[in-house]
């Protein structure tokens, strides 16, 4: 059930050509969405390894082609719910469509950042050897690739063992963080260079949690279970 | 592929053609024997002719008695027949089953009755209620003294009660499948009995037909003469039938005995004809207001199949 | 997302135990069993030739009308049977009413389709007969427009309001459940938007099964979604759930149109 086009959870077409067509777009768009926010990151980090100021640049100029593909497949969303009136795993996709592209604006923004901080270090000579940066970089990519492929696969257990990795980057900012601040400590002309370090660890982090979000997505998607803000709930029994 | 289109419209004006001439015979043939009636009946035709009794032979004087007579007789004919075929076409529509042999059996009944000829309802009538009924009814009651059984009012309006049963029952079944189900459904899922929606919702929707079988069936009843001649037809009677075991004058019967039992023919001619004219124009009223009765009913329940 | 159901304490009102439908030798229906919550509304939906009408139509006793309609299993109004020795389809029919298809109001005035129950329940003229065809006219959101010509022959009226007028007619009896088989379907959108509120008034009151091919119209208007296919019950569930999250894969499939 994994190539392109299978559909709901029964891996049956609709009867309707031109709804299947739609759906089959729609998954297309996302996919080429998530490639492409992809591919920022591992530019933004490229960037910061290899001081190339000029890959920062582009980076953050594809950023508008980014945006234009969230406005394009909620437009797409819009048009499927008013025309098709979709239910059960249907629904359950195209809400979590929506709410996905988001997400993964959120990621082409951040990876903006990225760069523009990248921008600001390379004015400077390097603060030190970019060991655990690139690291957590890779593993944040990886993350958010493992989550687009649960996608595509309507994987589930796929897609939990990606929320799951969420605490390993959880732990390498923690790490990274505490580590720049020795260096803040040491010499207060490494601030500067030592906050723009923290802060693209910071946003790394924070896709990290956007791509935490997409998987939980895909669980809804395929189970119908809605995992979001596991232990964060009000306990409050409070139904109509 | 021209001639197949030529002669498809010369094939469409022959059609156009020949019904029209069949239509123009039909009506030709009617007027001929309505204006030939007309004339020959209207010179005696007055109140007078209606109001008395013939006299001298048959020669002068009216047909009342005989008018009195046809519609004493079609009148015991509807009472008779009337409950009879409405109930029994109720039954057949509304409670039987349609696949049990019964039905079947009461339905080729039914149907071989209306093609049974009148003359033989006749000779039916003589024997089963004169002869029969009548007979034995004399002999239990009247001690053996011919009161009923013989020619009277009442066995010919029973014969003809049976002969235009079958009319009322088919006409009445007619009527009782054009009230659609759903409106029967609509009445039992209320909670009514079979009994309440039929008395309720199925037979006041089909009285129009019903009215319209009955009507048919009276003016059959009017005209028809074979089955009353032994039944209680009579040629000439000083009185009127008062009491049902009392023979009767009859229109359709006097025309014949006009026609090939008078003395003097030629003098009776002229009664003959207006005889014939009163009877048709009976039997037209009757057919006419059948017709009325039915659109003007018709028209009231439009739309309630919709 | 989750699903909101409440803890529904809604107590059944009629329970199906195994029930099958046979027109002569073929089964047409079942065995199903299921259970309809009280004052809810509960939608059936399915393909044609399902055998959701044929199900609805057990309720209340009229596939006896049909010759040669056999049935097994059990039908529970309250805990009562409504089959067997000693059950009377009459009294059946006057607690469990119905609505048909297309609108069958008899060829008579407004006040006297709505009085027709009730008269041919025993009662008489008097001001509680016009009590109750007021009441059952209010009941159906007719009343306004009809109070001045109760006694014009309801034929007169447009497809919409007979419709209502036939609702009206199967309210003025007080029945507990009220059957409708595909009520909406022959009338135009916004007379299917007054049915459909009227159900959801009518749910405080009534239990309804509504029988529907229209599967937004169950979605919309239903509490609890039965499905059925080729004669078996497929799933029932709350209507929430069955449209997002159904159970069974044949559900998903007729739902989202999948059928090939």
């Amino acid at each position: 059930m994994s190539k392109i086009g299978a559909m709901g959870s029964t891996g049956r077409e609709h009867t309707n050509r031109e709804y299947e067509q739609e759906l089959r777009r729609l998954r297309e768009q996302i996919l080429l969405m998530g490639a492409k926010v992809e591919e920022s990151i591992i530019s933004s980090i490229r960037a910061l390894t290899e001081r190339d100021t000029a890959l920062a640049e582009r980076t953050i100029a594809m950023d508008r082609q980014i945006n234009q593909m969230e406005i394009d497949i909620d437009g797409l969303c819009l048009q499927v719910l008013a025309r098709r009136q979709p239910v059960a795993s249907d629904l359950r996709f195209i809400t979590m469509a929506l709410k996905l592209v988001t997400d993964l604006e959120r990621i082409g923004d951040l990876g903006v950042n990225i760069c523009e901080r990248v921008v600001e270090l390379n004015q400077e000579p390097p603060l030190k050897p970019y060991v655990d940066l690139p690291v957590m970089a890779e593993e944040t990519q990886r993350m958010l690739h493992d989550a687009l492929d649960a996608f595509v696969a309507s994987d589930a257990e796929h897609a939990h063992r990606v929320i799951e990795r969420d605490a390993t980057i959880d732990a390498y900012y923690s790490q990274i963080f505490r580590e720049l601040l020795t260096y803040m400590m040491e010499d207060v002309r490494n601030i500067y260079r030592a906050t723009r370090l923290q802060s693209i660890a910071k946003y790394l982090e924070r896709i990290g949690d956007h791509a935490t979000n997409l998987a939980e997505m895909v669980v809804f998607m395929v189970k119908g279970q809605d995992i979001r803000h596991a232990g964060k709930l009000s306990n409050a029994n409070s139904h109509s | 592929m021209a001639s197949r289109q030529w002669r498809g419209r010369v094939g469409d004006a022959a059609l156009v053609i020949s019904t029209g001439a069949a239509t123009l015979l039909v009506l030709v043939i009617l007027a001929i024997l309505v204006i030939d009636v007309v004339r020959g009946g209207s010179a005696r035709l007055s109140w007078g002719f209606l109001t008395k009794a013939p006299t001298e032979g048959m020669t002068a004087g009216g047909v009342f008695p005989a008018i009195f007579g046809t519609v004493a007789m079609v009148i015991l004919m509807t009472i008779a027949v009337v409950p009879a075929g409405v109930a029994t076409a109720i039954y057949l529509h509304e409670y039987a089953d349609r696949q049990a042999p019964l039905t079947r059996i009461i339905r080729i009944a039914v149907n071989n009755l209306a093609g049974v000829p009148s003359i033989v309802f006749g000779l039916f009538g003589l024997g089963f209620f004169i002869q029969f009924l009548g007979g034995g009814i004399d002999k239990l009651f009247f001690g053996g003294n011919k009161v009923l059984g013989q020619p009277a009012l009442i066995w010919a309006s029973l014969t003809m009660a049976v002969l235009t049963l079958p009319v009322v029952i088919v006409a009445t079944e007619e009527s009782l499948r054009t009230v659609p189900r759903e409106l029967r459904e609509a009445s039992l899922a209320l909670g009514a009995t079979k009994f309440q929606t039929v008395l309720n919702v199925v037979l006041p929707q089909a009285t129009p037909g019903i009215l319209t079988g009955t009507i048919l069936a009276i003016s059959r009843g009017a005209g028809e003469v074979a089955p009353i001649l032994f039944t209680g037809a009579a040629y000439y009677l000083p009185h009127l039938p008062w009491h049902p075991n009392n023979q009767f004058m009859h229109l359709g019967y006097h025309v014949y005995v006009l026609a090939t039992q008078s003395p003097d023919v030629d003098a009776a001619k002229p009664i003959l004809y207006s005889t014939v004219l009163v009877l048709l124009a009976v039997t037209f009223v009757l057919n006419l207001s059948a017709f009325v009765v039915r659109s003007r009913m018709r028209h009231r329940f439009a739309g309630a199949s919709a | 997302m989750s699903t909101a159901a409440a803890a529904d304490n809604a107590r059944p009102k009629l329970t199906v135990k195994d029930l099958s439908v046979f027109y002569g030798q073929k089964k047409a229906l079942g065995p199903v069993s299921m259970e309809i919550a009280e004052k809810r509304v509960t939608a059936l939906i399915g393909p044609s030739g399902c055998g959701k009408s044929t199900f609805l139509r057990s309720l209340n006793r009229m596939n006896e009308l049909i010759p040669a309609c056999r049935m097994e299993g059990s039908v529970q109004l309250d805990d009562q049977p409504i089959y067997g020795p000693g059950t009377d389809a009459v009294m059946v029919r006057r607690r469990i009413g119905m609505v048909f298809q297309r609108s069958n109001p008899f060829p008579k005035s407004i006040f006297e389709n709505v009085a027709y129950g009730l008269r041919i329940g025993g009662m008489g003229n008097g001001s509680d007969l016009s009590g109750r065809v007021e009441r059952a006219l209010r009941q159906a959101a007719l009343w306004e427009e009809v109070k001045d010509r109760l006694t014009e022959s309801a034929l007169g009226m447009s497809g919409g309001q007979q419709q209502r007028l036939c609702i009206a007619r199967a309210l003025a009896v007080e029945p507990e459940v009220l059957l409708m088989d595909e009520p909406a379907s022959a009338l135009d959108p916004i007379a299917t938007a007054h049915i459909e509120e009227l159900i959801n008034e009518l749910s405080d009151g009534y239990t309804v099964v509504i029988v529907t091919h229209n599967m937004q119209q169950a979605a919309r208007v239903s509490d609890y979604t039965a499905f059925f296919y080729m004669g078996d019950l497929v799933e029932v569930a709350n209507t929430q759930v069955l449209f997002t999250k159904p159970s069974q894969s044949r559900t998903e499939d007729y739902i989202t149109g999948r059928f090939g």
